[in-house]
């Protein structure tokens, strides 16, 4: 076991763990975050998605050692109770089913997003293809990516603040 | 240790903690309500109740333990009004994610008068609910709501009648607009819910020998007079599933706390012969290595400590003698050739055990001695998974002598006696508390995980947390049967349907119990399971078609080895319905190809024609979605298939239709097939959906939507993959599930209602959570024929398989 400090959401942590824990269990059991989830601890369905640099990462496989940067958590997107313009897309679509994917789907479609405002269809159906949901919500989960993306090129136009519409897709 | 994040003592959800534990128990308490059996309890009774509760509304927590369940005549089990004119609604079912908790709130407000904002509604854990099984068949709407109707009627009467001497006038003129009564416009003259009962008992008993018989002197308001439902009030489970402040099953975390990890046998029917526990016995965290009989797990302190020692561990086991199944490639073979279960020693039960009697209309052998043209075809439908996004899971907690279960589970009442019986503990000293996790369509209803984290909670003494891995999860879960079914069809001289056969064969014999402690796996690991297995069931297809002579049979097989085997089966949303209706609606349509017959004309004739006994609302109701799902497509009459396209992308359609009880399904979908690759794009899929009454329009969207998506998956991709000992299919690779890319561009839900003459109001409302998949995989197959002129027969059409066959076609270069 060895000292290991992160960074998640805005707070500094320092927990005793082994360097080759998986981010994921840190985060869920010793930080008491509950956004990432496991599904599958192989990488293969994006349940356990959280921010590192900007990337989707995909936390069960991540070694809690090799993350030098800032965490974001799907509890981290929504800071003082302001639901991110994709949570807000999610509820109005009325996204989830079970809901135990959509951590998955949020930030990996949130990753996208500050990358790429406005990707194409193609580009959302393919950067999302290996965000896995098995209640098949897909179809409502690419209708809400799009409202948002629509949304977010009439605050360019209609709304002058520079804030909003930043901090929209940021 | 910079902690922002503080683990709350016992890790469960607020309003667990707070409403329920320990107000909700204490209020059932000493209300009296809770069913008596128990020493310690018994000498509480109702009177010495009845003073404590009107001093103290809510009670207090008198200790854990022990935990009867709520009795269902009681009002006050079912609904609390609170002093500040809110009210809880306390239901006995669960909801895996398709918005019945919030259509139960949308109908009890109604008949309570309520306003819909100022109520809630806690679902299915076994101390605080009362006894409504759980989820399961579609039946919340359509069965389980009705008793919660009744009850909140019978509430509002009350109440009517309290204010009634309240305000010394007749019950007739008094009105009730959201909790609050009035005398005409008389301002003085108004009392509220909550000040005539708020955080008080009704003490008011309701009659009926069950739960769903329960009744009160109220009647239920008719659909017309209902406010909320009808209207698409927004889910209320969806705003914390998607901000993350949920708590799940997952995340419950007791002081005290281990993990446990299971070590599975590496093949079917493999004995323990020896376990190596210094393989694991100096790893970090290490506490103990478990076992009885074949059942083996590991437990730690750390989650990820269990893990590794899970894999570590090393042991060794023994093959059987015999192969306990043939392979994923072989077994339709197998299942054709295959003896039909006969019945237990004793009988056994239910007409799929042993050979069904053949169900006979007119004269099938004379019709096909004078047909035109007989077709004949046999349809191979695979095990396929419930593959829930995670593995089973649960948390086992032992303090108190009591075992506090903390699950997913979808029938959480069989649980607790599941739990009870397999741990030899009395049903009152085991609860289930009911939380969310990942939706498995009937897979926690023969739930794995809880039976093992008890039973080791019990060894240790301590709580225990058991996770499936995913490998576990794909490879061990419950499946839905496979079908091996033979049709064969006669035409008259002028293409009309005159002779039908169908013979389904349902390997299923060894379905699994709900949470029966008889056939859960580590009952059958441990060797402590049943003597015979469960026998399971196969199923005749639904359809209201007009065919003169007809012929079916539905019978169960079994695989060579029925336990400790990987193949088990069990309810999979809708279990035999996508099976049966695969076949049957792709047969009918080789019916309409044989006779040069538009597939939606050849169809429709035969919903018109005749008079047979089920000509009224079902027959009429299944031209309505037909009708429906052909004019929002655009459906242009011809026979298929279409001429090929040039090109490399050939493009069709099919339609399939089916019910499941009394809620219609008709299903288009448009695919392009890639002559290059073998590869099928559904473009297009339109779903024609009457489930009679809808209480929440935009959650049976959504649920038809995922699950008319469920049906593409399982035709598309879905297959259990084995060898001769185990089953290969273990990740998302081996196991491929539809993903984003696959998603049609345009998906239709279109929501019918009794037509013809639609938005019928004495429609009652019916199952809507499982019938959207069953027309799926056959209107595909049908899709795909009408493209390619190309009949695929066996399930999933994946791309090897479709190329295989558009070059054995010659659509396809070889
Ligand atoms: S849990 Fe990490 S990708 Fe599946
Ligand atoms: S919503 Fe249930 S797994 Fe995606």
């Amino acid at each position: 076991m060895s000292q290991i400090t992160l960074r998640v959401n805005g707070g500094s942590h320092t927990v005793d763990a082994e360097p080759t824990t998986p981010l994921l269990y840190i985060l869920r059991n010793d930080l008491g975050l509950q956004g990432p989830r496991f599904g599958c601890g192989l990488g293969q369905c994006g349940a356990c998605t959280v921010i590192v640099n900007g990337a989707a990462v995909r936390s069960c496989i991540t070694p809690v050692s090799s993350v030098r940067t800032e965490v974001t958590t799907l509890e981290g997107i929504s800071p003082n109770g302001k639901l991110h313009p994709l949570q807000q897309a999610w509820i109005e679509e009325q996204v989830p089913q079970c809901g135990f994917c959509q951590n998955g789907q949020i930030m990996t479609a949130k990753a996208m997003l500050d990358k790429n405002p406005h990707p194409t269809d193609a580009q959302i159906r393919e950067t999302m293809s290996s965000t896995l949901c098995r209640c098949f919500s897909h179809f409502r989960v690419q209708t809400a990516i799009k409202r948002v993306v629509v949304k977010g090129v009439a605050r360019g136009t209609e709304d002058a603040s520079p804030a909003a519409g930043r901090e929209g897709l940021a | 240790m910079n902690m922002a994040y503080s683990i709350p003592e016992t890790g469960l959800p607020k309003q667990i903690e707070e409403l329920l534990i320990t107000h909700r128990r204490g209020f059932l308490r000493t209300a009296g309500l809770l069913a008596v059996g128990i020493a310690g309890y018994a000498t509480a009774g109702a009177d010495e109740a009845d003073a404590q509760s009107a001093a103290a509304p809510y009670g207090t927590d008198p200790g854990p333990g022990p935990y009867p369940i709520p009795d269902f005549h009681q009002i006050d089990s079912w609904i609390v009004i609170h002093e500040n004119n809110t009210a809880t609604f306390y239901v006995g079912k669960t909801d895996p994610g398709q918005g019945t908790g919030t259509a139960f709130r949308q109908l009890m407000s109604d008949e309570l008068d309520i306003a819909f904002d100022k109520t809630a509604c806690i679902m299915g854990s076994t101390d605080i609910t009362v006894d409504q099984v759980g989820a399961g068949g579609s039946s919340a709407i359509e069965r389980d709501s009705l008793p919660m109707r009744r009850v909140a009627a019978e509430a509002r009467r009350v109440l009517l009648g309290m204010a009634s001497v309240r305000l010394a006038t007749p019950v007739d003129r008094l009105t009730v607009t959201d909790a609050v009564i009035t005398v005409g416009t008389d301002p003085s003259k108004r009392v509220t819910y909550g000040e005539l009962i708020g955080g008080k008992k009704f003490n008011v008993a309701l009659t009926g020998g069950n739960v769903n018989s329960i009744n009160g002197q109220a009647r239920i308001k008719q659909i017309p007079e209902l406010r909320y439902a009808g209207q698409s009030i927004q889910r209320d489970d969806i705003p914390a599933k998607v901000d993350g402040s949920l708590k799940w099953a997952v995340d419950v975390k007791l002081p005290g706390m281990v993990h446990a990890r299971n070590v599975k046998p590496p093949f079917a029917c493999a004995k323990l012969t020896g376990i190596d526990e210094s393989s694991v016995k100096n790893l970090p965290g290490f506490i103990r290595v478990m076992n009885k009989g074949n059942y083996v797990a590991v437990v730690c302190e750390r989650e990820e400590q269990a893990i590794a020692a899970a894999r570590v561990l090393k042991t060794s086991w023994e093959k059987p003698k015999t192969a306990p199944f043939p392979s994923s490639e072989d077994l339709f073979d197998y299942i054709r050739s295959a003896a039909v279960a006969a019945p237990p020693a004793g009988g056994g039960q239910g007409p799929a055990f042993g050979l069904s009697r053949p169900v006979v209309t007119g004269d099938p052998d004379a019709a096909f001695a004078s047909a035109a043209k007989i077709v004949e075809a046999e349809y191979w439908i695979p095990f396929q998974g419930h593959t829930a996004l995670a593995g089973a899971h649960a948390l086992a907690d032992p303090s108190n002598g009591q075992m506090t279960v903390y699950s997913n589970d979808m029938k959480t009442y069989g649980m607790r006696r599941g739990i009870a019986t397999f741990l030899g503990m009395p049903a009152d000293r085991v609860r289930v508390v009911y939380m969310q996790g990942p939706q498995g369509f009937g897979r926690t209803a023969a739930e794995d995980a809880a039976a093992e984290a008890a039973w080791i909670a019990q060894q240790l003494g301590r709580p225990v947390r058991m996770q499936w891995m995913r490998d576990e999860e794909t490879a061990w879960d419950t499946k839905a049967p496979a079908f091996l079914v033979k049709m064969r069809g006669a035409l008259d001289a002028d293409g009309r349907l005159i002779g039908y056969e169908y013979n389904a064969r349902a390997c299923d014999l060894n379905h699994l119990g709900y949470n029966d402690p008889q056939t859960t796996l580590i009952a059958q690991l441990m060797g402590t399971r049943s003597a015979r297995p469960g026998g399971g069931s196969a199923s005749m297809p639904s359809d209201s078609y007009s065919i003169p002579n007809r012929r079916m049979t539905a019978d169960v097989v079994g695989l060579p080895e029925v336990w400790e085997t990987p193949l088990r089966t069990g309810n999979l949303r809708d279990p035999n319905g996508p099976q049966a209706a695969f076949a049957s609606e792709s047969f009918i349509d080789e019916m309409a190809v044989a006779a040069k017959a538009d597939s939606v004309e050849f169809r429709m004739k035969m919903l018109t024609t005749g008079t047979g006994t089920d000509a009224g609302s079902r027959r009429a109701r299944s031209m309505a979605v037909l009708k429906a799902a052909a004019q929002t497509y655009g459906w242009d009459a011809r026979p298929s298939p279409k001429p090929l396209d040039a090109g490399n992308i050939l493009t069709g359609r099919g339609i399939a239709y089916s019910f499941r009880g009394e809620s219609m399904v008709a299903q288009i979908a448009e695919v392009e097939v890639n002559r290059q690759t073998g590869h099928v794009f559904a473009k297009r899929l339109v779903c024609a959906y009457d489930v009679g009454f809808v209480v929440n329009p935009e959650a049976v969207r959504r649920t038809a939507e995922c699950a008319t998506l469920h049906g593409l998956s399982r035709a598309l991709y879905e297959e259990v993959r084995f060898d001769t000992e185990k089953v290969t299919s273990r990740d998302w690779f081996s196991s491929p599930t539809l993903r984003h890319i696959d998603i049609p561009k345009k998906l239709e839900v279109l929501l019918v209602n009794g037509d013809p003459n639609p938005d019928r109001p004495d429609l009652p409302s019916y199952g809507a959570g499982e019938a959207a998949m069953k027309p799926m995989i056959a209107a595909i197959a049908n899709a795909i024929h009408d493209a390619t002129g190309v009949r695929l027969r066996r399930v999933p059409f994946r791309d090897d398989r479709v190329l295989a066959a558009l070059k054995a076609a010659r659509v396809s270069p070889s």
